[in-house]
Order: C-alpha cells, then structure tokens, then sequence
C-alpha cells in the first residue's frame, strides 16, 4: 500500500505507485514502486531488457505508463505534467548532443529550452568537466566520451532538482567517472536527487545510492 | 523562473536550427537544385515552342516547388530524433507546439524562402508572363509556409519508422492538393490578366489553418512517435 499522503521531511520527492508498463504483448514491470527521498540517489538495478530505461523515460514523460500513477512531493501529477519537467533533467542513452554545433551553443540551447535558472555559467560547467577547451570546437570532432561530458554538462547548466540519468557513466574514462560522482554528491548535499542506471558501481563517499531492483514480470 | 521562458525557448530553438543549416549547408541545397533541375527538364523537354509550356508554367513550378518541399521534409526531425535532441525537446518544460512552430519556421526560412527567392528566374525561363510574376511570388509567400506546417505532421508521425521517407509523401502529397490548386490557379488568373484574388484569399485562410492546426498536431505525433 502507498503510505498516505502526509506533510513531513521524510515526505519523498517523487514517488511511483503500482506503477506498470508493457510493450505490445511482453510485460516489462508491473506495480512498481519507486520512491526518491530528497537529498537521495537511487540506482535501478535489473538485468537487460528488464525496463530500467523505460522507466526513466515515463518519468521524464517521454512515454506514458500503461497503470499506475506518478506523485512529486506527496501529489498526483499526471505524467510529463509540465511542473514535472521543470524540475527533472534528463541525460538518456543517445547523449541529445547536436553534432554540428559546439559544446557551448549545445549548453545555450539546453539552457534555453530549460527555463530554468541557470546554476553555472556554460563556461564553468565545460570547464568542470574538463572539456573547456573544446567549448568552441563542433561536437563531430570530439571522441565518444567528450561528447557524453557535454551531454552531461547540462546537469551543471541547468538546475533542476531530480536527476535522470541513464547510464551515465558510459565512454567516461576513470577521471570522468569520478567527476560524476563528486557532481552526484554536491547535487544530494545541496538537497537534490537523482536516479541513475548504471551497471558501474556508483561512489558517493559516505553516502551509499539506494538500490531499487525491477523485479522480472510474472 | 525567468521572465519569458516561452521566449527564449521559441528563439533558442529557432536559433539552434539555422545555425544548424548554416553548418551543413550540402542538405539545405539539395533540394533547391533539385527545383532548378526539374524545371529546366520541364523547359528542355517541351521543345522549342513557348505556347505550351506557357499555360503549363505555373503548374510546373508548384509542382516542382512541392517537391522540393518534400525532398527537404525528412531533415524536420530526422536527425534530432536519432540523436536523441527530441527527447530533450520532449522532456523540457517549454511548451511543445511552440518549439514546434519555432523548427517549421527555421525549416521554412531555410528551405522555403530560397524557392520563393529563385522562382521568378524559372518562371522567365518557363516564359510565364510578367504580369504573373508578382503573384507568382505572393501565392508562393502564401503557400510555401502550408507545406512546411503541414509536412511537419507527416514527418512527425513517421519519424520513429525506419523507412518514413515514403511514407510522408503518402500522407502529405493529397493534403498537398488544395495548396496545389490555389496557387497555380492564381498565377494563372494573373497571367491571363484576370484578377487572382479570390486563389489567393483561399491561400491566405489555408496559411492561418495551418499556423494554427499544425503546431499541436506535430507535437502530438511527436510524442507518440517518440513512445
């Protein structure tokens, strides 16, 4: 049973309830129940093919589950609501990273679709991910990591409370992994959240993600 | 927030978009020589005499202007959806129809207005009459933006199909039709010295059921292509 709705700190950010999603005939997850504490990382853990990237996908409303609801912060929202988008920042699979553009005017785009405040400047975020110098160059040039770094660039530019992120950690060599992660860390202790899929362990430091596995469906 | 999110996104977008055609300027002029190629086929394989080709003219080049259009549909969305740039259009908070209507413009202004600017050199060369000129540019100002708006949709709801290409000119050519008739009828009316008005009102009233009509369709589709 959901917990009833109640005004407290323990209240989570966003929570998923009975939530089920199928693709044609095949059941990818039935009655899921996910929640995301502020100040929390969560890890989806399931084998391939098991709906970790479908169900990141419906809750960023790019595709609606076929039951179950979605509620921010104890209220129902109905899926890709907008006050749902504006507090949710997505880095899929395909980085979303226009090829013939550079870095920079990738981030302005990003910062213009966002309509959010901007929490660093373009500048300092490339820098942060130690892609600074590339800023100017167009994306074609750069190798697949540099280019998941620009798409990552964006959790930087655009602030937003819950963090999407689907394998995040691919092509990123070590210095890059552990840039995430000292990024995830400064996102929950500034009170943020994040789901993340990876099959890479995810190092917070003190903290450990909490790991919530997609049963198979029956 | 910031003051006008809408905004900023709209003018972001259509920004990104002609910056993007700028960059790979091979794709905006393919179909634009494709225009100029099937006019002059049209010239050169109607032989040597004006008077046929002059009554066919201004079916010829909206003919070869809707083709054009549709050779250049595919690019609408293509490429943002298979780099995943459409689920971040998708998945951000600005309005979706808006962004929309912000891409069908970049793509009119890329594709569309250059057609309008070299058309009245085609149609001296086809030998339409001078007095057809000016409607000839005022039906395509008219029309052209029909296309992109209403190609949009098409190309919105085949985007996710791995062969949409085909699949959009089905569904876009007979929508195409009413656009087709109008404006060919008012360059016409105009070259026979007739008044091309009434053509030309009817493009008018189709221009602003597309502008309005087309925006959320697109959007639509998108969102269950993208499913």
């Amino acid at each position: 049973m959901p917990p009833p709705e109640h005004e407290s700190d323990s209240q989570p950010l966003l929570e998923t309830v009975a939530l089920s999603c199928a693709r044609g005939e095949r059941v990818l997850f039935e009655n899921l129940d996910v929640s995301i504490a502020a100040g929390e990382v969560v890890q989806v853990l399931g084998e391939n093919g098991s709906g970790k990237t479908t169900l990141l996908r419906i809750l960023c409303g790019l595709q609606p589950p076929s039951g179950g609801h979605i509620r921010w912060r104890g209220r129902e929202v109905a899926p890709g609501a907008p006050e749902l988008r504006s507090e949710i920042q997505y880095v899929g699979h395909a980085g979303g990273v226009k090829l013939d553009l550079t870095p920079r005017e990738n981030l302005d785009v990003a910062i213009a679709l966002g309509a959010r405040p901007t929490a660093t400047t373009v500048d300092a975020a490339l820098a942060r991910l130690d892609i600074g110098m590339l800023g100017g160059s167009p994306v074609r040039t750069l190798s697949a990591g540099q280019r998941q770094r620009v798409a990552l660039a964006r959790l930087l530019t655009c602030a937003s409370l819950l963090w999407v992120l689907d394998e995040p950690f691919t092509a990123l060599d070590a210095d890059g992994v552990a840039t995430i992660d000292a990024m995830l860390r400064e996102h929950i202790e500034a009170g943020g959240s994040a789901i993340v899929t990876s099959h890479h362990p995810v190092a917070l430091g003190q903290v450990t993600p909490r790991p919530v596995s997609i049963p198979r469906a029956a | 927030m910031r003051p006008a999110p809408a905004r900023s996104a709209f003018l972001g977008m259509l920004r990104r978009d002609l910056l993007i055609a700028w960059r790979s300027p091979v794709e905006v002029l393919h179909p634009l020589v494709f225009f100029v190629i099937v006019v002059t086929l049209f010239r050169l394989g109607s032989g040597p005499g004006q008077h046929a080709l002059a009554a066919l003219g201004p079916g010829v080049l909206w003919m070869a202007a809707l083709l054009a259009t549709l050779l250049g549909l595919d690019a609408l969305f293509r490429s943002d959806f298979e780099d995943g740039s459409l689920e971040q259009i998708l998945a951000s908070p600005a309005p979706l129809p808006l962004l929309v209507a912000a891409k069908v413009l970049a793509h009119w202004l890329v594709a569309g207005l250059p057609l309008l600017i070299l058309s009245p050199l085609l149609a001296i060369a086809l030998g339409l009459p001078d007095a057809a000129l000016p409607v000839l540019l005022l039906s395509l100002a008219l029309g052209s933006p029909v296309l992109s708006l209403v190609g949009a949709i098409g190309v919105a709801l085949t985007v996710g199909l791995r062969r949409g290409g085909t699949l959009v000119a089905l569904l876009v050519l007979p929508l195409y039709i009413p656009v087709l008739v109008f404006g060919t009828q008012a360059v016409t009316a105009a070259g026979a010295g007739l008044p091309p008005t009434g053509a030309l009102y009817m493009l008018s009233a189709l221009l602003v059921l597309a502008a309005v009509l087309s925006p959320p369709a697109a959007a639509a589709a998108l969102r269950i292509s993208l499913d």
